[in-house]
Parts: C-alpha cells; structure tokens; sequence
C-alpha cells in the first residue's frame, strides 16, 4: 500500500476586490494532483517556479489550506481528521526547507531548534533530551559541541544539516525536502544528497523530493512527476521520463539541461530549437478551456501523459 | 579563431581588510581575455571568482579593498583611472550582467527610463533618437513588445524578461567586453536556456569578449570557449571547454566534475570532497592550496609555490599534484569516494 497517496488535490487561493473585499476569483496553484509515493522510495516532483510544486508539499504537511481532494497518509485522510486529532500523524511527516539560511532560528541554540519537536512530542528530561541531540548531530556528521553552538557559526551544508537533523528527530516515515540543496555549492549539493540516499536505505525514508533540477531529480528519485500550471503533466519511472518523454513540456525541460559534454553543443542547441517550435505549436491543443493540462492517461503500467 | 586581446589582467591582487589587516581573495592573476571569446570563470563561493568581476569594473568598497596590479583595456589601465574615467567606460565599453536582476534594476524606474539613463550618460542621442534605439534593444533581447515593456516596472514583468532587461542595459553601448556574474542562477532551466541562447547570439553579433562567471559546469559546457577554474583566490587549470571537460588534470577540477549528479547518471554516491573550501584569512598561502582537500596525497606530491604549468597548448595547470591524483577506480569512469580509496 501506498504511504502517501494524493487524490485529486486542489489549493485555491481567493483573489479579493471590489466591494467589501469580496471573493472574486481563485488562483488554482495546485488544481487535481493525484500523486502515490510507495514506502522507502523517493518522488521527485519537478517543474518550474509558479507551478505548484512547493505548495503541493506545503499541502500536504498542513502549511496550506487544502481546498479539495483528499491526502491519505498511511490508509488515513489528513484533510477529514480534525487539526488537534492529527498530532500523532505530524509526527510521522517531517520537512527539510529550501533556504539553510532562513528556516533555522538564528536566535536559538542548535541543541534547541534540533529539541523543538521532540519538546513538542515527547516529556524528555534535560539530560535525555541531549543525548537525544548530540546522537542526531553525530548522525548527520557534526561534533556534538555543535549542540551548543548558533546556526550563523556554521556554513551552508552543515545548517542543511541541522535542518535534516531537526527532521529526523521524532523518526518521521515520510519527509518532505523543497529545494533541499538548490542554495549549496556542488561539492556540498553532493554531501547532503549522499548524507540523504544513506538514511533513506538506514530508516526506509520515503522522500517527496521537490525540485527544479533535473539533473539532481535523476540522481535521487524512483517515480518523477511534472507539473505544470496546477496539474501533472507527466508522470512515471525514471527511465520513462528520461529516455521516452512524451508530452511536449516535458521534452523541453530535459531539453533545456544544460548539456555537460561540449562537444554536443551545438547538436543539442538544434535539438532545443526543434523542441521550442513544437511546443509553441502544440501546447495549445494539449491544454483544456482553462489553459490548464489535461488529465492523464495510461501508457504503460508505469507511465502516465496528459495527452489527448 | 580571433585571439586580439580586450583585456589583460597582469598580476592582480585584490585584498580585502579585516581588522586592519589585508587578505587578497585574488592571488597574483594573470589572464588574458580576447575578442570573440567566451570565458568561463568556474568555482565555488569563496573562491575569489565574484572578487575578480567586481575588480575588473573596480565596483569595490574602497575602504576595505585594495586592488594592485594591472587591467590593461584597449591600451589603458583601469586601475589608474580615476573614479570620473572608470564611470565613461563602465557600461559603455564594459556592460555587467548581475546575477539578481530583481536587485540589479531600480524599482521606482520604469524600464525605458533604466535603459536611457545609460544612453544619457555615454551617447548624445536626442530624445527620440535615444527612444527608438530602446525599442530595438528590447527587440533585439527578444522582448515581444517593447511599447509595453519600456513604461513597466520591474516587478512587473517575470524573472526571465528581468534578465533580458538587464542584458539590453549591458550592451546598450555595444560593449567590448561583457562581464555576466552568475547569469542564469535565479532563473528555471528553460528561461535559463533562452538566456544562454541569447548570450551566444548577441556575442556573434558584437564580437564582445564575454566574461562568465558560474558555478554551474552545464553552463561553462554549453557556452564558454575557454575555462578558468579558480581556487581560494588563484587559478588552478586554464584550457580549451573540450580540454576541460574530456581531460581535467587539476584535482580540483576533477573532483567538481564528479560531484555533479547526472555527469554520471548511475552512480549510487557523488563525490564529495575533503573537507572545505578555507576562509580568507586562512587560506594556506605558499603552498599547494588545494593540498588540504586532498590529505592522502603526500606532500611531497605537491611543490613549493606552484605556479601554473602548460601542459598542452593552452592548457595549464597548477602544481604537480594532478599528477598522483586517482581516484580508485578511475578506469570505470568518474568516481565515488576518493578518500576511502586513497586509505
């Protein structure tokens, strides 16, 4: 059974104006995302700023109001259970943010941003709470000292760090990572996404990986869904988006990833020009009324296209 | 391929103050840049490649910096020109492309206006004169509809069409030398490849020598002729983007290549090097800098004061340490742990 399973979930948010502030339209940012995340896998969730990726997860973790559609996490439908009556789950999703360098309280100690949760579930004495700590920093590969030192004394994989660190606290099945390394340089990008594949495969994580990059999306994720203005576009298997992509946006996201071998640079150009020409001609026919993608079809067991 | 040279950059040192004591973030560089060219400067955040774009349109804080050496620029140099000469060569001979282009353009301007304040500084078109060659430039960064975007803001018009705005600000004046510091870095991969594209065919326009500064080796892959890869404040590997990507020699260079997903789509682990890259005050000045990224490398791998040797015709390399680098099993292709395998 799938531990997470979207069925058609929709995040309006009201447009105000006029009279009285009324309501006069919706944004639909996320409109009929059906996603199934099986245990110990990782989704990647791609697609470019604006498309509702991030508020998907944001959804999901209860940072959204959701308006329609339900989120069933472990057989459990977080939308239909009431918001005190969902502690118990909470605990059980947890979030790593984009930016190391806001979502860290930068006038907490780390023992005390990494404590927070565990302050929040569990009655630990003071002495249990710092082992508690210091064994988490340990796992993530700082000295325990750390415990006691502010975010602004570390650099920018270590705080990705800590903000794992203070995920992994109350033993989460399932963690939600926005951009977790889209502010690191390379050879820390390559730390914290190794550090993330290891306590996968040590605790069975299943991750919902959101991200821009392709690249990274190839390297962490099993299933890979595209979006785009609200809605899937594409969804499937690694090798099915890769190596047989079929609707036209998802053509030419891959398409547009900057190719590392120079000496193909000037076919995948013309490949990219060819895709570009397509997509202005088609897109319009593959979007509904609304400008929005259709719905998907199955293609292979594996392998859903929104096409018509 | 055209070689005249736009700029020369001779022994350059930039420092900067901390407690009343200067560090240089650029260590004695010599670089050439010529007309036509495409050259990438590569390298992580705090290895001095930002210093030196700020350096080259002397846009430093002058308090805390100290800039010695030489940019030679169509026959003068920059750093004896005072503050009133620089600012008639910034943004007419020199165009800069920042990478917040949110940040980069005023907000309380409206685009046209942006456009024309560098036009009112270094040309004497007339009022009109000056409006149409606005409404070309915005044509020619394939800006739709220029009547509209001219009297926009610019938290009016998206990330993509912002960057485009700012690469028509830069070659306004058909600048001979370009310096783009993370041009693409704010923007998704499709806008990004758009930009890129424009980058390459406005270059072909104007032969402008174009500086590109990036973390990303995509972008140095898809665009640059030529690649700096720089390290805690010096240059660790000079070559041609095909020397670069198909032979690297300089650790450094290596190990970035391996630690980027996707060069080498199956590999379970990325490469992760040593340790991190020194702050400023710490840099290991007089040796091999990167010998402390490498530590299973006996220093006698490693020589006194390495300079940059060529190794094949416009390729250069610093130290001799490249030539004791493996990583373990390097016949299979791009590596995983370096380290463990060096035990």
């Amino acid at each position: 059974m799938a531990l997470l399973e979207l069925n058609n979930l929709k995040v309006h948010y009201p447009i105000r104006g006029g009279f009285f502030q009324r309501v006069v339209d919706h944004v639909k940012a996320v409109d009929g995302v059906s996603i199934q995340i099986e245990p110990g896998t990782t989704y990647g969730l791609v697609g470019e700023s604006g498309c509702g990726k991030t508020t998907t997860g944001r959804a999901i973790i209860g940072l959204n109001k959701i308006t329609d559609g339900t989120v069933a996490f472990d057989g459990q439908d977080l939308t239909r259970i009431a918001h005190k009556n969902q502690h118990p789950l909470r605990r059980d999703i947890q979030m790593i943010f984009q930016d190391p360098y806001s979502s860290l309280n930068s006038r907490k100690r780390v023992m005390d941003i990494i404590a927070e949760p565990l302050r929040n579930f569990e009655k630990l004495s003071p002495d249990e709470e710092r082992r508690r700590v210091q064994n988490l920093l340990d796992r993530v590969g700082l000295n325990p000292e750390a415990a006691f030192k502010y975010p602004h004394e570390f650099s920018g994989g270590q705080r990705q760090r800590i903000g794992i660190a203070r995920a992994l606290t109350l033993n989460p099945k399932l963690i939600i990572a926005d951009e977790p390394v889209s502010a690191l340089d390379v050879s820390v990008q390559a730390q914290v996404l190794n550090f993330m594949k290891e306590i996968q495969k040590e605790f069975n994580l299943t991750y919902l990986f959101i991200s821009h990059d392709l690249g990274i999306v190839r390297h962490m994720c099993d299933q890979i869904g595209i979006m785009y203005r609200g809605r899937l576009v594409e969804q499937g298997n690694t090798d099915d988006i890769y190596e047989n992509p079929q609707h036209i946006y998802t053509k030419r996201l891959i398409t547009a990833i900057p190719n590392i071998d120079p000496a193909q640079r000037q076919e995948s150009a013309r490949t990219r020009q060819k895709i570009m020409v397509s997509y202005q001609q088609d897109l319009k026919e593959l979007m509904d009324a609304e400008g929005k993608p259709l719905a998907l079809k199955t293609i292979s067991p594996s392998h859903q296209v929104a096409l018509p | 391929m055209n070689t005249e040279p736009v700029l020369q950059i001779k022994d350059l040192t930039v420092s900067f103050r901390i407690k009343d004591e200067y560090y240089p973030a650029v260590d004695q560089l010599d670089l050439t840049i010529n007309k036509n060219e495409v050259l990438a400067i590569v390298g992580e955040s705090g290895c001095g490649k930002s210093a030196l774009a700020l350096s080259l349109t002397r846009l430093h804080d002058n308090k805390n910096t100290r800039i010695d050496g030489g940019l030679i620029f169509k026959g003068q140099d920059l750093n004896q020109l005072s503050p009133g000469q620089m600012n008639k060569i910034r943004g007419s001979e020199i165009g800069m492309i920042f990478q917040d282009p949110l940040t980069a353009l005023n907000p309380l301007m409206t685009i046209g206006r942006q456009i024309e304040e560098n036009l009112d500084y270094h040309t004497t078109l007339s009022k009109k004169e000056k409006t149409k060659r606005i409404y070309e430039l915005l044509e020619h960064v394939n800006i739709t509809n220029p009547q509209r975007v001219y009297n926009q803001y610019p938290h009016e018009l998206s990330g993509g069409m912002r960057q485009r705005v700012m690469i028509a600000i830069a070659i306004a004046c058909r600048p001979s030398l370009i310096i783009a510091d993370e041009p693409t870095t704010a923007l998704d991969v499709t806008i990004q490849s758009q930009i890129l594209d424009l980058l390459k065919q406005l270059q072909a326009e104007t032969e402008a020598g174009i500086v590109l500064i990036t973390h990303d080796l995509g972008v140095v892959a898809e665009m640059a002729d030529r690649v700096v890869v720089m390290y805690a404040g010096e240059i660790v590997e000079v070559a041609s983007v095909m020397d670069l990507f198909n032979n690297p020699l300089h650790p450094y260079t290596r190990s970035l290549l391996a630690s980027m997903p996707g060069a080498n789509a199956d590999q379970e682990q990325l490469h992760v090097i040593h340790g991190r890259v020194p702050s400023l005050q710490n840099i290991p000045r007089g040796s091999c800098r990167f010998s402390e990224r490498i530590p299973w490398i006996p220093q006698t791998a490693h020589v006194q004061n390495p300079q940059l040797d060529e190794v094949g015709p416009g390729h250069w390399v610093r130290c001799s340490c490249y030539q004791h680098f493996h990583f373990e099993d390097e016949g299979k292709g791009i590596v995983m742990d370096g380290i463990a395998g060096a035990k």
